[in-house]
């Protein structure tokens, strides 16, 4: 019985071979981009967590210094002699031919157990280590090592991508840190007799662990961000599914009825539908596993340039077959197969055998049907305002933006059905009547694609006002921030005193960049000291301020803090903020600061030389009217590297060219999602087209040319998308809102201002009115060169 | 003279090449004269409807209709002929199903712009319909469908009417019943009508009978 349940089963889709394509290809499609999204995820964590295990970051204590980036190396002495097991690490950004990489230096006896450097170093051979100062690096790394550098180069699988591994006094030297190391790690299993730690080096900081790393944290937004758009396209994708199952079903109902008819029990039948699925969901899961690991190699590059950028991450450019993404995207092709065919399934079940075989068309739902959609639909955008107005944290952010989506889409049916009843109302004319009609009757049909379209057209919106409010801002950040016309690193110069009295008599304000890390409200920050002049008065501009922020902070009276550090702390204007033992002052502005992962508070030049009479500036901003020639001037009088000096507009198009590969990325994502909405679109059109000559064929019976018809089927299909079009850009706003000022806020700690684009917005427009043109012109072009014969069918025969 | 066809053939391929469906037929018909075409399945009854209504094309012979070849107009020529001068009735009603009753009886006359809302009223009610112009055609019964059909030919004022078939999806009582109006109407309209059925009983309320059979008039 089996063999012959199925070879029936299979019949249907012998017989229509393009709903099988539909099926396939829009399983495929939603499973491709999910898992695309997905694979470059894990590669992306993969590579943090290689680079967290270098030294097992989280799981044990650390000791930090308390000021700066480096402390005695005598300390770590100290504390081993006074019975601490710690272990001293230095580690620091090293540029090697052109590319900056991060040297870990350790102690290859004390280095912790359980971490990637204790295990890479002690597959190396210790004596050529130390003696012979060997790196240990990636595959990549090594490669750009060995080019630039005279160290001798081991390779090894295990250390994560852009990290180098180096005996921490080859790590000193090439550094330039001799007896000075970044940190201690606190070893587990301490003895339990030891002199305090207060009383050998009661300025260090003790960390705790906390289990978790700080990029992981800093990147898991960004991948928040991806997942939720791998989500997206795959429930634009699910809608395929879901419509090609339903017509399937419907169009088998004849079958199912005359195969229970035939004595076909059916639970049988059911499990046997469920198998042909599991068998299809498989097939396409695959297929979209392949695509998707082909559209991750092509965006990897991109996301992990943006990630180095933003986060000073490194990940691999290149992209490995990990177990966890392609399974999560069989699962979701199976699950979502069988999600988007549980109502088919339902109503199969409660179907009674003697029911019609033609019963209802699949295109006309039930009244019943649209009135609980309808209802959905407010229940679910209801929720939204709820959230909306009461909702905190990420986790209710995107409960938001599924209620909002979600009910959106259920929406679509009903308000495009409001309008295209007020044009049928208002039509003057018998043919623009029945079409306008007629267009309301294809609502049903084509409903899965165009709320498919309307997803991606939203996403579309939503995601680029979001990303271009956040690079107009970002621009005017950066006018505001990087205001000085050159900027000069001064690491390299021992002579700092020098350095700056030169820069003073050739540049209208010298402007010292000076900080420490800090611990502020108990987050991880940074101060800085400025030297207040007429270039922070006229550029900086705040998002609250008290009126003299600028001489209060000068006069050494209060301190400006960002944005982050404000939302996180829960900081306004006027409330105290203590930097330091004894040291606490008011907050007299917030400002924007974007891109920065951590807090900071700016206190004026005097005060911070006064807190930490230890700290050098690093770097000058120098304002100047020519800056080519104090570039030219510095490196005649200090020999300066001129990678050391940086003009205004290299570092503008460097941090602008951050922003525009993630733009390319997600800007790749709009396209892929709008163009798997056009498939969608053609696919239901070729599907229905079977189904719509019987509704066409009395019309052309009565004095209507096949020509004419099939413009008007275009007309229909341009005009529903186009409606669609224009009510997703209110939906698309309310997702930018969304992800600008909830998302964003929770995820990164700043809130973006939100602009309008009308011009992109046109331009999206114009791109889904061109999708759906060209998904409306084949099958319109079908019913044009149609024989009249099958026009004729449909009078000679039964429906 | 209203309609006259002359030696009209036509085929259609089949697996083992064309089969021929009518073998040179020839007819006549007056205006306000009615015909019946009877004949076995198969014998080339719908085949020469379509035809005459310029739905499909003839391999040969002439339909001269309302003074023009309907064989030698294109396309677009032929679909205006079918909007002013022929009403065709279907055995399967062929019901617009997006628009309603009174909108699916005025459809082909508001094609044609000669909408006559007294009389697409007058038609309404002799065919009993007025109670379901607001009803879509899923909600009427097959004898109030073909009745609607019968209104949307008649409403247009053709000179022509072609129906196939009209009650074969009807049972006995209520085809006796539209036939009786449909008939009527007809009358009353002047038009010319060419039916074809199976039913020797309707072919003899008819003014004319003709018997086709495989292809040929006999």
């Amino acid at each position: 019985m089996t063999g012959a349940i199925l070879s029936a089963l299979a019949s249907h889709w012998r017989r229509n071979r393009l709903q099988l394509l539909t099926l396939v290809l829009g399983l495929a499609l939603a499973t491709a981009l999910w898992s695309g999204v997905q694979a470059i995820n894990a590669e992306a964590r993969a590579s943090y967590d290689a680079a967290a295990a270098t030294l097992a970051e989280g799981r044990f204590d650390q000791l930090m210094p308390p000021e700066g980036d480096a402390m005695p190396q005598a300390l770590f002495v100290a504390l081993r002699r006074a019975g601490w097991l710690v272990s001293p690490v230095v580690e620091g950004r090293l540029r090697v031919g052109g590319t900056a990489v991060r040297l870990v230096g350790v102690d290859p006896l004390t280095a912790p157990p359980g971490s990637a450097a204790r295990a890479a170093l002690a597959r190396a051979d210790l004596d050529r280590l130390v003696r012979a100062d060997t790196l240990v690096a990636g595959p990549q790394t090594a490669a750009l090592l060995a080019a630039n550098l005279s160290n001798p180069v081991l390779v090894d699988q295990a250390v994560a991508p852009g990290t180098v591994l180096a005996d921490i006094g080859v790590a000193q030297k090439l550094l330039g840190r001799a007896g000075r190391i970044s940190r201690l790690i606190v070893l587990p299993d301490q003895p339990l007799r030891q002199r305090p730690l207060a009383e050998i080096a009661p300025n260090l900081l003790l960390q705790r662990a906390d289990g978790a790393t700080d990029v992981g944290r800093l990147t898991d937004s960004f991948h928040l961000n991806l997942t939720a758009f791998g989500l997206l396209s795959f429930a634009v994708g699910i809608f395929i599914v879901h419509g090609a199952i339903g017509l399937a079903f419907e169009q088998r109902r004849g079958m199912v009825r005359t195969l229970r008819a035939l004595g076909v029990p059916l639970r049988r039948l059911i499990v046997m539908m469920v198998l042909e699925l599991v068998v299809l969901a498989t097939i396409a899961g695959a297929l979209g596993i392949v695509l998707g690991y082909l559209i991750a190699a092509l965006l990897l590059p991109d996301v992990a340039a943006t990630i180095r950028g933003l986060y000073s991450a490194d990940v691999a450019g290149t992209l490995q077959i990990r177990p966890a993404w392609w399974l999560s995207g069989m699962a979701m092709a199976l699950g979502g197969a069988l999600l988007a065919s549980a109502s088919a399934l339902w109503r199969l079940a409660r179907m009674p055998v003697l029911a019609s075989a033609g019963g209802r068309a699949w295109a006309l739902a039930t009244g019943r049907t649209r009135k609980l959609q309808a209802a959905a639909a407010a229940l679910l955008l209801a929720a939204a305002g709820v959230l909306a107005v009461t909702g905190t944290g990420l986790a209710a952010g995107f409960a938001l933006l599924a209620c909002l989506m979600l009910g959106a889409a259920l929406a679509l049916a009903p308000c495009l059905g409001a309008i295209l009843r007020l044009g049928e109302a208002r039509a003057a004319r018998a043919m623009a009547q029945w079409f306008w009609a007629d267009t309301r009757q294809q609502l049903p049909g084509l409903g899965l694609a165009l709320m498919a379209l309307l997803l991606a057209m939203a996403a579309n919106v939503g995601v680029s006002t979001m990303v271009s409010s956040f690079r107009l801002t970002f621009v005017g950040f950066l006018d505001q921030r990087l205001s000085a016309e050159l900027y000069v690193d001064a690491e390299a110069v021992a002579d700092r005193a020098g350095l700056e009295r030169f820069l003073e008599t050739r540049s209208d304000a010298v402007l010292p960049i000076m900080s420490v890390d800090a611990t502020l409200a108990g987050l991880r920050a940074e101060i800085f000291g400025a030297r207040i002049g007429y270039t922070y008065r006229e550029n900086w501009r705040f998002l609250d301020a008290v009126p003299a922020v600028w001489d209060e902070v000068e006069a050494g009276g209060a301190v400006i803090i960002n944005e982050q550090l404000a939302r996180r702390a829960g900081l306004s204007v006027g409330d105290a903020l203590a930097l330091g033992p004894g040291l606490s002052m008011p907050v007299a502005g917030i400002v924007g600061d974007y891109g920065n992962p951590i807090g900071q508070a700016i206190v004026g030049e005097a005060l911070f030389r006064q807190a930490f009479p230890g700290v050098v500036p690093r770097r000058y901003g120098v304002r100047t009217d020519d800056p080519q020639g104090l570039r030219q001037a510095l490196v005649e009088a200090f020999d300066f590297p001129p990678a050391r000096l940086v003009d205004q507009a290299a570092l503008k198009a460097f941090s602008l060219s951050v922003f525009e590969r993630t733009f390319s990325v997600t800007g790749a994502l709009n396209v892929l999602t709008l163009a798997v909405a056009a498939f969608a679109i053609l696919m239901s059109l070729l599907t229905l087209a079977a189904m719509r000559l019987p509704q066409m064929a009395p019309v052309w019976a009565m004095g209507t040319t096949q020509r004419r018809l099939a413009g008007m089927e275009i007309l229909r299909t341009v005009l529903l998308a186009a409606l669609t079009a224009v009510l997703a850009l209110p939906l698309g706003l309310a997702l930018a809102w969304v992800l600008l000022a909830i998302v964003n806020v929770e995820a990164f700690g700043w809130r973006l201002p939100m602009y309008l684009f009308p011009a992109e917005y046109t331009r999206l427009m114009l791109f889904a009115l061109g999708a759906a043109l060209s998904a409306a012109l084949w099958p319109a072009w079908r019913l044009a060169r149609m024989e009249p014969a099958a026009l004729l069918r449909i009078f000679a025969n039964e429906r | 003279m209203l309609l006259s066809i002359e030696d009209l053939r036509k085929s259609y391929l089949g697996p083992e090449g064309p089969v021929p469906v009518l073998r040179g037929v020839t007819l006549s018909l007056q205006a306000g004269e009615t015909l019946a075409l009877t004949g076995e399945s198969g014998s080339g009854k719908s085949t020469l409807l379509h035809l005459v209504a310029g739905l499909d094309a003839a391999d040969g012979g002439h339909v001269l209709l309302d003074g023009q070849e309907v064989t030698r107009l294109d396309d677009s020529g032929r679909a205006r002929l079918r909007r002013s001068a022929v009403g065709i009735v279907f055995q399967q009603f062929n019901l617009i199903p997006s628009l309603d009753v009174a909108a699916n009886i005025a459809f082909q006359a508001r094609l044609n712009d000669t909408p006559e809302p007294r009389a697409l009223s007058r038609l309404a009610g002799a065919l009993g319909l007025e109670p379901h112009l607001r009803k879509y055609p899923e909600q009427l019964s097959g004898g109030q469908q073909q009745r609607v059909a019968i209104a949307r030919a008649l409403a247009a004022r053709p000179k022509l009417i072609l129906a196939d078939e009209p009650t074969g999806n009807l049972d006995e009582a209520t085809a006796d019943e539209v036939m009786e109006q449909f008939l009527a109407l007809v009358a009353e309209t002047g038009a010319a009508l060419l039916m074809v059925t199976h039913s020797p009983r309707l072919a003899a309320r008819l003014g004319r009978q003709a018997h086709l059979s495989q292809g040929r008039l006999l």
